[in-house]
């Protein structure tokens, strides 16, 4: 029978080899015996086959992907599993994306425990300095449940890059001097110097616990007792579980004490906290309850033409100022084509505060109700009495409704002056909807109309 | 006043810190020292590097630079009028620790915090002194998360976010009025707006410039905040809610709940209470189902009429079983929106069970090694070789899963 000999060392591109070679002589898996680091040979061990020269041989990724994992597990069965998962995979190319297949079971378990094992290795070894020369070194003892000391290598490589480092374990020492890692036997034990800064790092560990919430489970859960060993701050745990219950009882009956004499001159000192301005300490609809701020208008105070939107969007909200988001970039597209100066207008909305609400990490506008109109429209006046504009250009139904008591047929009003308690009102669309129009033709169409408008109200500022 | 150790000043400013619940170091750009040039990398997914018996995960060294502070929180142990013993870090002393940590392999990165002294600017200043001592001057490549101070001046936390990867600024309470009462100093809506303002210089860092050049990565592992379960008599319902809005509006990556836990030094104001450890767990699961499994807030939190999640199962199953029409569902059918609604399939079960929906009909075994936690999903869903029967709608249903009962200690 073929005998398979694995190395300890790049056992992943024997593994490799060895399995193309079988494959492509089609030595079934139930003939091929595999033996891991030097085993005593087999009495019927025969050589496996050589690769053949043009053998090419595809396998699916999700395959390389499991094989790289499993290949360094412990359990001496690894090699005959990958074989004849990769047997099966001849009939069955889809059989990878089968996350109920029997055979695949035992080898995703392999999987899963190598990656638990790597990752509980980059989380817990623990180096301590030793003498160095130009560069500073390190060295560490760590005990894997599988061989994982050479594919984890690399990551310590990545971290350490400035270092020289040695972490030697059982079946494997690995070396990184000047940029290279190398690989040597493994070793027993070996006594490492003290190190100073672990009696730091003990004393952090022992201050971040809180006594208070014990959990024990979750911590052994995620540190098993077989990492303690090697672990330096573990020698605390048994005394800090002891005393949490009483040293969490001590804080809940100690009676409070007086505050320092100190406190008292520091509050006073304190800079009086500013009171929010008027607009954003409105309550007058619930608008306010789930806002960031509220976004008042803006521009010059002697504005001809005042320009009144329906209510902040998401920009608007998080930067506090009008007309910013897509349907701003749309609104200053326009302007800009018909001349007209966002900077010589004032612009604002009807109302104040952004109405949504929550979808995952958006946040959907919702149309603001008559009533919520109606509340802001006390703000809208008070800008309007202070600006006094010739020209109010009404964009949208909202902004309709608020100044003129109907936000109903914007399509027909719009384009003509309104005259509503002693005020020119223009009403044209609002940029937004120009934004939503599904109909390429229609979105034109409107553009054109809501460009012409803006024309006709640029001309109401005096030079 | 003797001057204290590095090893007493860490174990205050340690101990004060631990009260923050977060120790992500995940979701960062990805870096390495492999040219030798520099200490550190990131990989993506954190690492956590030790677990203390509190079950909490070490990931980062978590310290305040000062636990001096001029606010008076009632629930925090550093307000001005506690008691206890205060130190301050010099900036070298925590680029130090950081360094010789993370030499060592203890840690992922830095957390820095920090009481406020003399003004926001100032305490800020000094934390961003810190993060950029460790980036330009050793090159640090590993994790770092900065507390933002809420009324920092805006080029501060511009820059904080230059040099750190993730920013946070805690919201402290579930309410605007629970601020108000327990952190007098603290404003809300100053709070908010640092956020805003974090989350548009992100969205703008994503842009190109008109040369295509992009700009500096700013926070790339994002913002979080946290607030504090339990002090308040908040309802569950107002909490998720809150939760939900700041998820929104300032594209948070996480938002901490921490159960109100004693400390030292109490003030009056707050009586200590055993932490609701129970309470912060099912808000936590209740947060994923927003985030990760399609539930609104109103269906998590409308199962029950108090408002309050029920502490005895999870938020996941208090829904099932309080919509008990839509099962038993057809797991070989269903949709993936539906699939994630079952209560022991996980993101990843469902992930596994359309991709084996393609080659065959699944049966009670293949969920089973495919992950499901069939006893409770049993109940709920039928396949090839099972069908619950009456189970589904059988009446003790509820109780199977919760714990029975337990008879009150008179002492």
């Amino acid at each position: 029978m073929p005998t398979v000999h694995i190395p300890m060392r790049h056992s992943d591109t024997a593994f490799r080899e060895a399995a193309r070679g079988l494959l492509g002589s089609a030595t079934a898996p139930e003939h091929v015996i595999w033996q891991f680091d030097n085993a005593d040979g087999d009495l019927f061990a025969a050589p496996p086959p050589p690769v053949g020269p043009n053998k090419h041989l595809s396998v699916p990724r999700a395959y390389v992907d499991l094989m790289n994992v499993a290949v360094w597990h412990s359990d001496p069965q690894r090699f005959g599993r990958l074989y004849t998962l990769l047997w099966r995979l001849r009939d069955r190319p889809g059989l990878m994306s089968d996350r109920g297949d029997q055979g695949l079971a035992k080898l995703r378990e392999m999987e899963k425990a190598v990656r638990r094992d790597k990752h509980k290795m980059t989380a817990f070894v623990r180096f301590r300095e030793i003498d160095g020369g130009a560069r500073r070194r390190f060295a560490a003892w760590f005990e894997p449940t599988h061989f994982i000391t050479e594919p984890t290598a690399p990551f310590f490589a990545n971290r350490f890059g400035d270092m020289d480092w040695i972490i030697q374990t059982p079946h494997l020492t690995a070396h990184f001097e000047s940029g290279k890692i190398r690989f040597s036997d493994g070793v027993t034990k070996p006594p490492l110097p003290d190190d100073a800064t672990e009696d730091l790092w003990r004393t952090y560990y022992a201050n971040i616990f809180n006594p208070a919430r014990l959990k024990v489970k979750a911590m052994q859960a995620e540190m098993p007792k077989k990492y303690w060993k090697n672990l330096p701050e573990a020698t605390l745990i048994p005394d800090m579980i002891a005393q949490a219950e009483r040293r969490a009882r001590d804080m809940q009956e100690a009676t409070p004490t007086l505050p320092p004499l100190r406190s008292d001159r520091i509050l006073a000192r304190l800079p009086v906290a500013p009171t929010p301005d008027a607009l954003n300490a409105c309550i007058r609809c619930p608008l306010y309850k789930s806002a960031t701020q509220a976004v008042p208008g803006e521009g010059p105070r002697d504005a001809d033409v005042m320009i009144v939107g329906e209510q902040p969007g998401d920009h608007e909200d998080l930067s506090g100022r009008p007309f910013v988001g897509p349907a701003g970039q749309l609104f200053d597209g326009v302007a800009k084509q018909v001349g007209l100066a966002r900077e010589r207008v004032f612009i604002t909305n009807a109302v104040k505060h952004f109405k949504f609400t929550a979808r995952g990490k958006r946040r959907i506008h919702q149309r603001p109700d008559a009533p919520e109109i109606e509340a802001c429209k006390w703000w809208l006046n008070g800008e309007i009495a202070e600006i006094s504009p010739r020209l109010i250009l009404a964009m949208g139904a909202t902004a309709a409704q608020a100044l003129t008591g109907s936000g109903k047929n914007i399509g027909q009003r719009r384009g003509k002056i309104e005259h509503h308690n002693g005020q020119d009102i223009l009403i044209t669309y609002h940029p937004s909807y120009l934004l939503r129009v599904p109909d390429a033709e229609l979105r034109d169409r409107d553009t054109a109309l809501f460009r012409a408008d803006l024309e006709q109200a640029a001309t109401w500022i005096r030079c | 006043m003797t001057k204290l150790t590095l090893q007493t000043k860490l174990a205050i400013l340690s101990d004060a810190a631990k009260y923050d619940a977060s120790c992500a170091s995940s979701g960062t750009s990805r870096r390495t020292s492999r040219d030798g040039t520099g200490l550190g990398s990131t990989t993506g997914s954190g690492i956590c590097h030790a677990y203390a018996p509190d079950g909490r995960c070490i990931s980062l060294l978590k310290i305040l630079m000062t636990n001096f502070c001029i606010y008076d929180c009632a629930y925090c142990v550093n307000r001005v009028s506690s008691n206890v013993e205060r130190a301050r870090f010099t900036p070298e002393e925590v680029v130090h620790l950081t360094l010789e940590f993370y030499r060592r392999n203890y840690i992922e990165g830095l957390f820095l915090s920090s009481g406020i002294i003399k003004s926001s600017d100032a305490t800020m200043s000094d934390m961003v002194r810190i993060a950029r001592t460790l980036r330009t001057e050793h090159n640090f490549r590993g994790y770092i998360h900065l507390k933002t101070i809420p009324d920092a001046d805006p080029l501060l936390i511009e820059e904080a976010g230059l040099f750190a990867d993730r920013l946070s600024i805690n919201v402290e309470l579930p309410t605007d009025a629970a601020v108000k009462s327990y952190a007098p100093e603290k404003n809300p809506d100053e709070i908010r707006r640092t956020m805003a303002n974090v989350r548009l210089r992100k969205d703008a860092g994503r842009e190109r410039s008109h040369t295509g050049k992009r700009p500096p990565k700013f926070a790339p592992a994002g913002q979080s905040t946290q607030m504090i379960v339990g002090a308040d008599n908040s309802t569950d319902a107002t909490i998720l809610g809150q939760s939900t809005r700041l998820y929104s509006s300032y594209h948070l990556k996480r938002v901490y709940y921490s159960a109100f836990s004693p400390i030292p030094d109490a003030t009056a104001k707050l009586p200590l209470i055993r932490p609701p450890l129970a309470r912060e767990h099912r808000l936590y699961q209740a947060d994923w189902l927003l985030r990760f499994y399609g539930f609104d807030v109103g269906e998590i939190t409308g199962a029950s009429p108090d408002g309050n999640l029920d502490l005895a199962i999870d938020p996941k199953l208090a829904w099932a079983l309080a919509n008990r029409a839509q099962f038993p569902m057809d797991v070989n059918r269903a949709s993936r929106e539906m699939l994630l609604r079952v209560p022991g399939f996980g993101a990843k079960t469902v992930g596994r069970i359309l991709s084996t929906r393609r080659h065959r009909t699944l049966r009670y075994d293949d969920l089973l090694r495919m992950g499901a936690s069939m006893t409770k999903a049993r109940a709920f869903v039928t396949l090839l070789d099972w069908t619950p029967g009456a189970l589904t709608d059988s009446s003790d249903l509820r109780a199977r899963f919760a714990p029975p009962p337990e008879q009150l200690s008179l002492f």
